[in-house]
């Protein structure tokens, strides 16, 4: 019987494993050095905060592995030999594989500075980290974050729930403002220190200063300015988790490359997830997405080529979301920081300041192109469907009170956000009343 | 504002103090009359009982333990005497059992004779136990409507506190809400000073004198008022949890405590218009039934009320809205669970096992409960003496008596809210309550209710299965996209509060099918080969 090993246990490996495990009765091993069962990287904050305990992160019950018929072995991989097909472990022993999945994931950006290899200076990605964030935290009198993302923002989140003070150092001028348009940055801005953060924007770090004991004791900007704390979440992006391949014959660039059909250039090797690197273009994506849901997909997609149906990765719309503090956002279709020649925008913002939706479609063809939304939720298979069919900007309008995705009883602002479009643009859309017939069609 | 907190916190700790101290002194004084009347109406015949208790208790002041001591040791040594007689008259037996001759035997003796302070200073003594209390529950939360910060999603350090993780302090509360609850079925007889903490509300509503189920309602419409400022506080960006708040707060104020108490009053019987059999259990007893034929076209009005609640609006309501509209808008239960039990949601088990116990325990339940409503309704019909033995020496009497004993007192009161700090706040509904069951069907096979799933969005964080006092694996299905249609969810909309993805959306579709359940291989935002797709339903 085949044997397909995947090398990481994250959502892109263990999605692999279940969905080959649907399609077939291969034997099947996750090989793992960081823990022995697979955990949502994206919750370990609210472990930090107190909201869960780290089982709770397991998205499966522990006996679903060995039910399921999925092998787990913790181990690190230190070789991989493509001719023999074989893995060497740091414990010594070698597994053979037919088939393999790297799904290692990322690993923090650590950027050169001085003293970025100090006690109580930390990337925030791995429990390991999260462990040593619970131990550096205890007697942490300020916390400083370097790198304006989206983990650099859960970091302050978490040390901020403690009431441990948090200088937030952020390269950009606007908080995540290559991302986001300014309206939706400078939103998050004032989010950002309404939760009583010390907000640097377009500040670097040149240096971390340590103790006598090689613990930091202080951060020097770029601003000349010396800030003392006793902990530095370096948080300035992540990139493929890859260097056991150096010296294999998988080739890499920043990534495992891979094309469409997620499959190396040695056969039976395939990589997926964060650590996998797009050879051609898909749409307007990044060749290298390190994001939840592509990781999923991609699980979905090798599976079934390895279970004799050769599938093409086809990631559908883009979308996202993410939560600043109070505020949730969501994001469908394509909306960049700075409009594209091509198109308008159209932005709402509701007067407590805390929620806002952001339209983007062309100027001539009036296509929808995509929305930012904060405060509020929105459907995601309506926009999806929505994107498919190029409906215009006015249809969407209309059709907002489908998309709305708030708890009942919220208060709703389709007929205001309407207003305010008709009025910019000499238009008399009216908001259609909300239909299932319409939602499920 | 933190000092207005610690103030709140000692003061609360006061009004305790006073209301458990009041337990272990007070004084009671049995008249001669008293003494009669009691013995008369508990048809006491043996001569030997009353030469030996008269004279030790009439006219004499003692606490409440020594009263109740003396006539339990007397009732013993009067059954000795009685069976050590050449032949035994049995009725000069007193019955004596645990669970009852507390409660029925020698409550009524101690509620009637007591004297002293508590009794002399109705006010002063309700100021200082609920009004302690309830004015320092609220200065412990007001505060964090500035001290918990921006409005929003707030659950910092609940897996770190004692009393939310089951440490130290859950596992006293535990012990304090399980004492009271035995104390308040089966001994009410020893806390007859709380009980006066209440008289003088119960003299202005009905112009009664206050038992132990007025206290057991005055305490439980305060604490649910004070928990549910708590949760105003905490979900103020959230207008599902504001609205339904309040109306189960409305529900239990209103229709749980003072409509009833308004009917005895006018002379009509004690009804709570909400409470729907089978979770009321005792509405079909026979005791019941010939109450309300008893009491006019408003009696008539209620049994027909009552059945009706049953059989029509329940199935109708869940078919359209879930059987949230009961459980967490209007029922008592869940009003107590949503409000003093919010803080301990997070204990429920979320395994694959719990939900296996769950599903015996509750269907058992509402297996035992139309059982005995049955046999009931059948002696009832066959005018049958409720007492007389059916089959295997069991008479529907016994069976009422075991379904009120375990499942009305215990389960219920002692283990549902004795476990609110260790296993969640819904170990009744989840466990239990068989109109919870019953109205599951229901919501699991023929209703409009979902918590539907927002696409790919869910990062399987884990907060929504977390924060489910039902103990569903909400995550479970959010992240194969499937929407969560369980016969237990009881549409708290938690899940969808607590979700930092905007993933969960509780609704009520218009279909009611298969399509509601349906999962698709894939997620929405993949777009691979959709020819070959496969649906499957589960």
């Amino acid at each position: 019987m085949k044997h397909v090993v995947i090398i990481g246990n994250g959502i892109a490996g263990v999605t692999a494993a279940r969905h080959i495990r649907k399609k077939s009765d291969y034997h099947i091993t996750i090989i793992s050095s960081e823990t022995k069962y697979f955990f949502s990287r994206t919750a370990l904050m609210y472990v930090f905060m107190g909201h869960m305990k780290f089982e709770h992160t397991q998205p499966y019950e522990n006996w679903f592995w060995k039910k399921n018929r999925i092998e787990l072995v913790q181990a690190y991989v230190q070789k991989i030999d493509t001719t023999l097909k074989k893995l060497v472990l740091n414990n010594n022993t070698t597994i053979t594989f037919d088939d393999l999945i790297i799904a290692t994931g990322s690993t923090p950006n650590k950027f050169g500075w001085p003293g970025q290899n100090l006690k109580g200076v930390m990337g925030m990605y791995s429990k390991q980290d999260l462990d040593e964030i619970n131990r550096y935290a205890k007697d942490c009198k300020r916390a400083v974050i370097v790198g304006g993302g989206l983990i650099g923002f859960e970091m302050a989140e978490m040390f901020a729930s403690k009431n441990i003070p948090v200088t937030f150092l952020v390269r950009e001028t606007s908080f995540w403002n290559k991302v986001l348009p300014a309206q939706e940055s400078e939103m998050i801005n004032k989010h950002i220190k309404e939760h009583h953060i010390d907000l640097r924007l377009n500040t670097n770090l040149i240096e971390i200063l340590s103790d006598e004991h090689g613990r930091a004791k202080a951060i020097v900007t770029d601003k000349g300015e010396t800030i003392s704390c006793n902990l530095v979440g370096l948080t300035a992006g992540v990139s493929p988790n890859i260097s056991f391949l150096k010296n294999s014959d998988i080739k890499t660039d920043k990534g495992v490359l891979v094309n469409r059909n997620l499959e190396t250039n040695i056969p039976n090797i395939y990589a997926i997830g964060d650590c996998a690197e797009q050879q051609s273009v898909i749409g307007e994506r990044r060749p290298i997405e390190a994001v939840w849901y592509t990781g999923r997909i991609m699980g979905e997609t090798v599976a079934r080529t390895i279970c004799g149906i050769p599938t093409k990765y086809s990631p559908g719309h883009w979308f996202n979301s993410a939560k600043f503090f109070d505020i949730e956002y969501q994001t469908y279709g394509w909306i960049t920081a700075l409009p594209k020649e091509n198109e308008a925008r159209f932005y709402w913002e509701h007067k407590d300041g805390k929620k806002c939706l952001h339209f983007n479609f062309d100027k001539i063809s009036r296509k929808f192109i995509g929305i930012n939304t904060l405060g509020i939720r929105l459907r995601h298979q309506l926009f999806d469907r929505w994107l498919t069919e190029e409906k215009s900007i006015e249809y969407v309008l209309e059709h907002l009170k489908d998309a709305n995705f708030d708890p009942e009883f919220y208060k709703q602002y389709e007929e205001e956000i309407i207003t305010k479009f008709n009025s910019e643009n000499g238009t008399t859309l009216t908001a259609k009343k909300k239909s299932w017939k319409r939602i499920f069609a | 504002m933190k000092a207005i907190k610690n103030i709140g916190y000692f003061l609360t700790f006061l009004g305790f103090a006073f209301f458990i101290g009041s337990v272990f002194t007070g004084t009671h004084k049995v008249t001669t009359a008293t003494y009669e009347n009691w013995i008369q109406s508990k048809n006491i015949k043996s001569e030997y009982f009353i030469n030996h208790t008269q004279k030790a208790i009439v006219d004499q002041q003692m606490s409440t333990w020594e009263l109740s001591q003396i006539i339990l040791d007397q009732a013993k040594a009067s059954n000795q005497y009685q069976k050590s007689q050449p032949k035994t008259d049995w009725s000069k037996i007193i019955h004596l059992k645990w669970s009852k001759t507390s409660k029925d035997f020698i409550y009524p003796l101690a509620r009637a004779s007591v004297i002293g302070w508590y009794k002399q200073h109705p006010t002063l003594w309700f100021l200082i136990t609920f009004g302690f209390a309830i004015l320092g529950g609220l200065m412990i939360f007001i505060p964090n409507y500035k001290l918990l910060g921006p409005a929003g999603i707030k659950n910092n350090g609940i897996f770190q506190h004692s009393a939310t993780n089951k440490g130290i302090i859950g596992f006293i509360t535990a012990f304090f809400f399980m004492a009271f609850y035995v104390l308040l079925y089966f001994f009410p007889n020893y806390i007859i000073n709380p009980i006066l903490s209440v008289n003088g509300i119960n003299q202005f509503l009905s112009g009664n004198d206050a038992g132990q189920w007025f206290l057991y309602g005055v305490m439980y419409c305060s604490v649910m008022t004070v928990f549910a400022v708590r949760m105003f506080i905490k979900y103020r960006h959230n207008s599902y949890q504001l609205l339904r708040t309040t109306v189960v707060l409305f529900f239990q104020i209103a229709f749980g405590f003072l409509i009833p108490e308004i009917l005895v009053a006018f002379n009509k019987p004690w009804f709570d218009f909400k409470n729907a059999w089978p979770l009321n259990y005792t509405f079909f007893f026979d005791y019941n039934i010939n109450n309300l034929l008893n009491s006019g076209h408003l009696g008539i009005f209620m049994l027909v009320w009552g059945i009706a609640l049953t059989v029509i609006i329940v199935p109708i309501m869940v078919y359209f809205y879930g059987k949230r509209w009961y459980c967490s808008w209007v029922c008592g239960c869940g009003g107590l669970a949503e409000t003093l039990g919010d803080p301990y949601r997070q204990l429920s088990d979320k395994s694959l096992f719990s939900w296996k116990v769950e599903r015996w325990l509750i269907h058992g339940v509402l297996v035992f409960a139309t059982l005995m409503t049955a046999l009931t309704l059948y002696v009832y019909f066959a005018h049958i003496e409720s007492w007389k033995v059916i089959a295997f020496g069991i008479s529907a009497y016994d069976v009422q008596t075991w379904y009120g004993f375990f499942i009305g007192s215990i389960f219920s009161g002692v283990i549902g809210t004795g476990f609110y700090p260790i296993m969640g706040n819904r170990v009744w509904c989840r466990f239990g309550c068989p109109l919870a069951a019953y109205m599951g069907f229901v919501q699991r096979f023929k209703s409009k209710f979902r918590i539907t799933t927002n696409g790919g969005q869910c990062i399987s964080c884990g907060n929504c299965s977390t924060y489910c006092e039902q103990g569903i694996d909400v995550r479970a299905y959010a992240q194969k996209g499937q929407n969560i249609v369980r016969s237990s969810c009881v549409g708290c909309g938690i899940c969808s509060a607590v979700c930092p993805r905007g993933v969960l959306k509780l609704e009520n579709g218009s279909d009611t099918g298969i399509s509601r359940t349906q999962v698709n291989d894939i997620l929405l935002g993949n777009d691979m080969d959709l020819l070959s797709m496969t649906k499957k339903n589960s």
